[in-house]
């Protein structure tokens, strides 16, 4: 502890630093920042102007599209998807909360108590990866088939009366329901989540652990008062890199949902393929990413952690 | 060694030792990101740099835009096509047809099976046909409602009669004069889409299906009815199921159709709007009944004894996809070459013995009973008089109507 209170090592104004070296680096870090920059300029800021500039134009494909400053657009598009909107939160939220649940005991585990395992565990996190998104959703489809082994062990032992009365599932199957979009977004995004805990939980000094021992802290204290702090900066990535993407999905809610269940990526795909209303497809993306952004922020304040990863 | 004392502690040295803990080489932190949102939020105020974007109309150039004809000089042709639209050879890797073409006109194919969805396909040429450019590609295959959305925008060339004789003499009557390209100016047929009711007789349990109405109302098929998400297929059979053709038809009979389906969606008759992907659900039997493409039905069928289809008395909807030359090609008079051959009736038995789809040649049923007898009297694949006669076809639609028929059947499917 000592090197922490001992002072700054002195810049040393007093002696003349020789010059050649210094001004030679001084360019170093934005030469070494051009590529990122470029990459991002003109695979992100480009196509966010452009999309920006789409939301406010009128026109069709014909005649063409031209700038009209057409704000009502945003308006037009809320009012008439909002309940996408509140859908895509809620289904991302749930699915989040649910990831955490199922992520943070994994996590621990393989952290702390996996031993050799560990890899393999790690393996088997990430494995899932090795096939197409696409493919493990359709995975899905076959698990929670009607009347497959699942749901029909589920209605059995009459969870899904349960789930139907409080609007999750529809009658005795479980597919085309909000529950199957729900288990396929927290699917597709649990590694997102163990990932972040793992690597924050894995930081942690066994040494804290045994501190809290010796000062009488039950093991249940211990967590709640060293463990989980600690890996606050994991819970808080591990949710955004959850949430984010689950809002703007749209193949969990196509391929394992209904009409009902349809989310805003939906609307957004339709509108730009199908319907080919450009402006408002452009609209709803700015409006989700401003709620993303909006409640990311919230959420960033409310949790009280300096550092994300 | 100095006693831990936090009082004696500078604010920056504590932060250190915070970070110490949670990592300090922290790259993202709360502040960093608020501060790059508010940059974000910086950026998207100078709006005055929005308004050079826009995008041009379409060129209005009826015939299309040609460019300078290498054909004679290179003799290759670049052909887009969907994905498992073409025969292949036992090892997977020859396509028997376009050898034979290439062996007799000494025209390179470059086959490129890189059309997925209509919609996506169009997203993706879109871009270049707008400015005027040369898309890289010879051929294209497109479903009708798109290939007359092309059309309309000048975006693809008029073919040459001189290099098609067999394609003219040879193209079934009921493909030959559709609404949105009159006597086939533009445009040949690659292959005809049936669109039929399929069941899984193992799903359905004795329940009698014969119509969309059954579909629709039928309360013991209550969540195990599948429609299909493309627009035209969808309402089409529903028209027709109310007694409507869809070849002519008014807002008003479309808005009656869209209140009809909605009103299964809202008692929940319906199970899901999908693509292709219906194919796993009758299989699995979570759908009972579906509105299905037929030449999908002829494989399941023939993996599956419980697949069946039937066409409905009310009749059913024939769609096409349709070779187009884009503008700007490079190698038009190849390109027609190409549509010519597969209007010979061998290499057009050989195609559909082996895709199943709707042959839009005439005098191919003999060639094709020599390579496969089911499948020349297989009334999907050469459709008999009885089954031409209930064939029908959605009318083209302005894009005004477009926009906007296609706006209700997204509200229908839930965006």
């Amino acid at each position: 502890m000592s090197t922490l209170t001992e002072a700054p090592p002195p810049l040393a104004p007093e002696a003349p630093e020789p010059k050649p070296p210094r001004r030679r680096g001084r360019w170093t870090p934005y030469w070494l920042l051009l590529p990122g920059i470029l990459w991002l300029l003109v695979f992100f800021a480009l196509p966010m102007i452009y999309q920006a500039s789409t939301s406010v134009q009128t026109g069709s494909l014909e005649e063409g599209y031209k700038v009209t400053w057409h704000f009502a657009t945003y308006w037009d598009a809320l009012s008439a998807y909002w309940p996408q909107f509140v859908r895509s939160v809620l289904y991302a939220g749930t699915a989040t909360i649910l990831c955490l649940l199922l992520g943070y005991p994994l996590a621990y585990l393989i952290a702390f108590r996996a031993g050799r395992w560990r890899n393999l565990i790690m393996i088997l996190v990430i494995a899932p990866f090795f096939t197409s998104f696409l493919i493990r959703t359709l995975a899905w489809k076959t698990i929670l088939a009607d009347g497959g082994p699942l749901v029909g062990a589920l209605d059995t032992l009459h969870v899904l009366d349960v789930t139907g009365w409080l609007g999750w599932t529809a009658g005795d199957r479980v597919l085309a329901t909000p529950l199957a979009v729900v288990c396929g977004l927290t699917y597709n995004f649990l590694p997102f989540m163990i990932l972040p805990l793992y690597t924050s939980l894995e930081r942690i000094d066994g040494r804290l652990h045994e501190a809290a021992g010796d000062l009488y802290a039950r093991p249940w204290t211990t967590f709640r008062k060293v463990t989980f702090p600690l890996s606050m900066p994991g819970v808080v990535s591990g949710t955004l890199l959850t949430f984010i993407p689950a809002t703007g999905d749209y193949v969990n809610a196509d391929l394992l949902g209904s009409t009902d269940t349809r989310m805003v990526g939906n609307v957004i795909q339709t509108q730009f393929l199908r319907v080919l209303d450009y402006p408002t497809a452009a609209a709803l993306s700015f409006i989700l990413m401003a709620a993303i952004l909006l409640m990311v922020t919230l959420y960033i304040r409310r949790s009280g952690t300096e550092d994300l990863v | 060694m100095e006693q831990y004392e936090p009082d004696r502690l500078s604010p920056a040295q504590v932060a250190a030792m915070r970070r110490s803990f949670t990592n300090g080489r922290a790259a993202l932190t709360r502040r960093s990101l608020l501060r790059a949102s508010a940059g974000g939020a910086l950026a998207a105020g100078g709006l005055g740099t929005l308004s050079a974007c826009g995008i041009p109309a379409a060129g209005q150039s009826q015939g299309g835009v040609p460019a300078e004809d290498r054909s004679a000089k290179e003799k290759t042709v670049n052909f887009s096509n969907w994905t498992e639209y073409m025969d292949v050879d036992d090892s997977g890797k020859h396509h028997p047809t376009l050898e034979q073409f290439t062996k007799r006109t000494g025209i390179k194919v470059k086959y490129t099976e890189d059309i997925n969805d209509n919609n996506e396909f169009f997203g993706k040429i879109k871009p270049q046909l707008a400015a005027g450019q040369d898309t890289g590609r010879d051929i294209i295959v497109l479903t009708d409602w798109l290939a007359g959305r092309l059309i309309r925008l000048g975006w693809v060339q008029k073919l040459d009669p001189a290099n098609l004789p067999h394609a003219y003499a040879n193209l079934s009557a009921q493909f030959r004069s559709p609404d949105w390209d009159p006597g086939r100016a533009y445009s040949y047929v690659w292959q005809g889409i049936s669109t039929v009711i399929a069941y899984n007789k193992k799903a359905l349990d004795g329940v009698e299906v014969t119509s969309i109405s059954d579909l629709l109302d039928n309360p013991k098929l209550k969540g195990r009815v599948g429609f299909l998400s493309e627009m035209r297929d969808s309402v089409g059979m529903t028209l027709l199921d109310m007694g409507k053709d869809p070849a002519d038809f008014t807002a008003d009979d479309y808005d009656a159709a869209i209140a009809r389906l909605q009103k299964a969606v809202d008692k929940g008759q319906i199970r899901r709007f999908t693509g292709n992907d219906y194919t796993s659900d009758l299989t699995s039997g979570d759908f009972a009944a579906c509105v299905a493409w037929a030449g999908d039905v002829v494989q399941l069928k023939a993996d599956s004894p419980d697949i069946d289809f039937l066409i409905p008395d009310s009749g059913y909807m024939t769609s096409t996809d349709n070779l187009l030359i884009p503008n700007k090609a490079r190698h038009k008079t190849n390109a027609e070459r190409l549509i010519d051959f597969y209007y010979e009736p061998k290499p057009a038995a050989e195609l559909t013995a082996y895709i199943n789809y709707v042959c839009p040649v005439d005098g191919v049923k003999a060639e094709l009973a020599k390579i496969d007898e089911d499948a020349a009297n297989n009334p999907l694949i050469i459709p008999d008089k009885a089954m031409a006669a209930k064939s029908h076809a959605f009318r083209s639609l302005s894009s005004k109507e477009e926009t906007e028929f296609e706006e209700k059947f997204a509200k229908l499917t839930g965006a």
